[in-house]
């Protein structure tokens, strides 16, 4: 299951989909878990009477999260190190989202090999709505 | 965030991964979270997001008897005229999350009971294409376990904005 360093070639991508039609209910889902119930991702009335945007929108975080299940999936669990993103466009409800992890570099950490991807996840219009890169323990 | 304690729940993390639409068993089914090289259920790599639960004054929860700026019998809980309109998403735009980091010391597990010390960061400004002048501010959260000992490293960067995002987007 674990990737091996010697399988892996830089410039490599991965890609998965990580939702398909975004419903309104995922982003319910997603505040009753995280704890983080700002009106502008459940509440229609609020964020488009009140905000100033045509609909609700996801939580950053649920973008976030969402792309980690691609990462998680292909690295294996329990081997991430390190994961950080920027927000690049907003995600709405009826989005459908592909997330990619392209190999950057192998490198040498500790006596252990640490593969370093450059991660993306773009829209069903090819708007990248995420960018950040993320660390894994691979075997050698 | 500032929860004094976060204890680790394999039904929260449950409905977490759900919620990000993650069936991976190593975050609900122990019998088989055993035999993976976690060694037993672990959290997502998102998962201390949600320590805003246990967090008394996270300002994006309602709280008893308090108003909250969501709609009810009107689009917003609270009187805009009296100034207390723009948390987390005022008329004019408001806060939203710009980046968020993290470090894994190790990859927590229910029992865990983790401590959150949050520290401010850098704070900059920049003109914005789409939503006019952003300022930006950084938080540092440090997540301790029982033993005192720092598993997570979490930096935050959220933006105000001076009016909401232009929709209009580029490929």
């Amino acid at each position: 299951m674990a990737l091996k360093a010697s399988n892996l070639k830089v410039g490599e991508t991965h890609t998965a989909r990580v939702v398909d039609d975004l419903k309104r209910t995922q982003i319910v889902q997603y505040a009753g878990a995280s704890g983080d119930y700002n009106p502008l991702h459940t509440d229609e009335v609020f964020t488009t009477q009140v905000a100033g945007y045509p609909s609700v929108f996801a939580h950053g975080m649920l973008t976030m999260g969402m792309t980690g299940k691609m990462i998680t999936d292909y690295v294996g669990d329990a081997r991430l190190k390190k994961y950080g993103v920027r927000f690049t466009s907003q995600v709405f409800p009826g989005d459908t989202l592909d997330a990619s992890a392209t190999l950057k570099e192998i490198k040498d950490e500790g006596g252990e090999k640490v593969a370093v991807f450059d991660v993306s996840t773009v829209n069903q219009n090819g708007v990248q709505v995420l960018s950040g890169y993320a660390e894994a323990r691979v075997d050698p | 965030m500032a929860a004094k304690t976060f204890p680790i729940e394999a039904g929260h993390i449950m409905m977490f991964a759900r919620s990000v639409g993650d069936d991976n068993k190593v975050y609900y089914d122990e019998d088989h979270a055993k035999g993976t090289e976690a060694g037993g259920i672990i959290a997502p790599p998102t998962f201390v997001q949600s320590s805003a639960q246990f967090d008394p004054d996270y300002f994006l929860r309602p709280k008893v008897g308090q108003p909250w700026f969501g709609s009810g019998k009107n689009p917003t809980g609270v009187d805009r005229s009296a100034g207390d309109g723009g948390r987390g998403g005022g008329g004019g735009g408001g806060g939203l999350h710009a980046e968020q980091h993290y470090e894994y010391h190790r990859h927590i597990k229910p029992g865990d009971v983790l401590t959150a010390t949050t520290k401010p960061g850098k704070t900059w400004e920049r003109e914005g294409r789409r939503s006019g002048k952003l300022v930006f501010s950084e938080s540092v959260t440090e997540y301790r376990d029982q033993n005192g000992e720092l598993v997570i490293t979490a930096r935050g960067v959220g933006v105000r904005t001076e009016r909401p995002v232009d929709q209009k987007q580029e490929a």
